[in-house]
């Protein structure tokens, strides 16, 4: 049977331009504080899974470079990629070494510096994360290229406006203006959103996540480490994971994130819970908010609201604090930042902290029902990863 | 100026920058503009361009030559597969064969690449659409066009058109005319 799994120790680094570190280095951040908080040394960490999306950056073997760099050299260590979810992959992969009894102390971290490329060579590479030969080879998309196939779609399905849109980068970016470790912490206004150049009409550079370097390293404990290290683990309560396909022409209509729907499906399937109306089992939830479109189309896949509704709870503001459920608290993609291979591992450790009632008190949800939701695409819908977090134990094994 | 000289220009300026540090102190290094953080510029530089192999689907490729888009049909299933692919996972013993697609469909979604990737730098913006053709088939290419005259749902035909500069052959979108769904 699968043995429970908890969060026992969290760090991050200031996400940005990170101009002064190596990607050793900047790992080295958040691994050192993940440690010193789950008060574990290297010789207590069975294994290590590095989170690295890479091709922009210089090191083509991270896992061993961030492992030997961190004095872990010589423990079990790969490398996990799926694509913007990769942080959430890596996390599962521990999750799973630890649930299945092959590891009782593992290291999640993850890490990406996208600024050792210039800009046009990172959107190339993420626009050639998807199917290469049949739809960039020929046509060059680009990452909000993609995306803005399912805002024209959506908007014109819908209606929608640009102006919805833009009021979700506005609420992020509030969030964001009270975390100091995000890309951008301060606030905009709609206009200064509709006022932003086209990167791929209809989506703006305002509505878009911007290219991030950072870390993030979480540790992972079996249920027995985990007593032995904390009186307050944060457990995984649950994973829902599902994929899509390479090509976006395979998909039917551009008006549903399917990998979002069937991970949701999987993972309240799981919990026990219904998809509709879902929100009222969680304090929080961090959506995959790449662009603003993606928030509204992940509110309708975790069932958040309706199908073609999402874009309501945006313009009711019922997903800021003191609405049906608060979201990306931590300012999102959008705003706190992207680093791809760090991401999802940086919503595991704002998970925990929110959890445990230490973030700044402006973003601070309130935690009455301790369990949160955190959703992470890879791609454009390729891949998708939801990761609920409980401040329960929970029963199984 | 175009995305690609504007690139161009750019990485010169930085070359120029780290040739006059190498005479001087005898290392590459740059400083970032913001911070002053030094920076090694990579003396090492890697072109990637790769041969892909297409033998199994060659029949694309020379039917496009003559003006035809093919697809291919699982012969068990009748699955039709576009991009083709020669083998059929849902009945593995099965084999597939060339079908010719039907040219008409409507317009499923669209966007206007204004930020370039590296590689399509050298065009002006362009526009990249999704069409569903007549029997159901989800087409992914470039629309020929102004932009603010498409719509979702609007007719569209698929043909065959040399991509210049490159000079080398694939499929388009061209709007036919008004009409919503």
């Amino acid at each position: 049977m699968a043995r429970n799994v908890a969060i026992v120790g969290t760090g991050i680094t200031k996400y940005g331009v990170r101009s002064d570190v190596s990607l050793a280095e900047l790992a080295w951040e958040a691994i050192r504080e993940a440690m010193e908080e789950a008060g574990v040394e290297g010789k207590d960490i069975d294994l290590i899974v590095v989170g690295n999306a890479g091709g922009w950056s210089s090191e083509y073997l991270p896992g061993v470079v961030v492992a030997e760099y961190s004095g872990l050299s010589g423990k079990p260590v790969y490398r996990v990629e799926a694509a913007c979810a990769t942080g959430s992959a890596a996390i599962k992969a521990a999750h799973d070494a630890i649930a299945a009894g092959e590891a009782e102390v593992a290291l999640v971290v993850g890490v990406e510096k996208m600024n050792e490329s210039p800009t046009p060579i990172v959107v190339e590479m993420i626009g050639r994360a998807g199917n290469y030969f049949w739809e960039f080879e020929n046509f060059g998309l680009t990452f909000p290229g993609y995306y803005a196939l399912y805002a024209t779609a959506y908007m014109s399905e819908y209606g929608a406006t640009e102006e919805d849109l833009c009021m979700v980068a506005v609420k992020n970016h509030y969030y964001a203006s009270f975390n100091p470790k995000a890309h951008f912490p301060r606030r905009i206004t709609v206009e200064q959103c509709l006022q932003s150049r086209y990167v791929a009409w209809p989506i703006k550079l305002y509505d878009s996540s911007p290219i991030s370097d950072g870390a993030a390293a979480v540790i992972l404990a079996s249920e027995e480490a985990a007593r032995k290290l904390t009186d307050s683990p944060v457990w995984i309560e649950a994973i829902g994971a599902a994929s899509d396909t390479s090509n976006l022409s395979k998909r039917p209509d551009f008006l549903v994130h399917r990998a979002s729907l069937w991970a949701a499906e999987r993972v309240y399937k799981r919990l026990g819970i219904e998809r509709e109306g879902s929100y009222k089992h969680f304090d929080f939830a961090n959506v995959h908010d790449a662009f603003t479109i993606a928030e509204v189309l992940a509110y309708e896949a975790l069932g958040f609201a309706k199908w073609g509704e999402g874009y309501k709870l945006v313009r009711e503001e019922q997903t800021y604090k003191g609405g049906l459920i608060p979201v990306n608290l931590d300012g999102g993609l959008k705003a706190k930042g992207h680093p791809i291979g760090a991401t999802g591992v940086g919503m595991a450790v704002e998970h925990v902290r929110q959890l445990q009632g230490r973030v700044e008190k402006e973003r601070q949800a309130d935690i009455k029902k301790g369990r949160s939701l955190a959703h992470n695409v890879g791609g454009t819908g390729h891949y998708a990863y939801i990761t609920v977090y409980s401040l329960s134990k929970p029963r199984r094994g | 100026m175009s995305q690609r000289r504007e690139m161009e220009e750019f990485l010169r300026q930085v070359e120029g920058f780290v040739e006059e540090m190498k005479r001087s102190m005898g290392l590459p290094l740059v400083f970032d503009q913001k911070t002053g953080a030094a920076l090694w510029f990579d003396q090492r530089e890697l072109r990637l361009r790769f041969t892909i192999s297409v033998e199994k689907i060659r029949k694309f490729f020379e039917a496009l030559s003559e003006g035809k888009i093919l697809a291919t049909r699982c012969k068990e299933t009748g699955t039709i597969y576009f991009p083709p692919q020669v083998d059929c996972p849902e009945a593995p013993g099965s084999e597939v064969e060339w079908v010719e697609l039907p040219r008409e469909g409507r317009l499923l979604t669209f966007t206007v690449i204004n930020v370039k990737p590296f590689s399509f730098s050298h065009y002006e913006d362009y526009v990249v659409g999704v069409g569903r053709l007549e029997n159901g088939v989800n087409v992914l290419a470039w629309v020929r066009g102004d932009p603010r005259k498409l719509k979702r749902g609007m007719k569209v035909r698929l043909e065959v058109v040399r991509r210049e500069p490159e000079g080398y052959l694939t499929y388009e979108w061209v709007p036919t005319g008004e009409g919503e769904s």
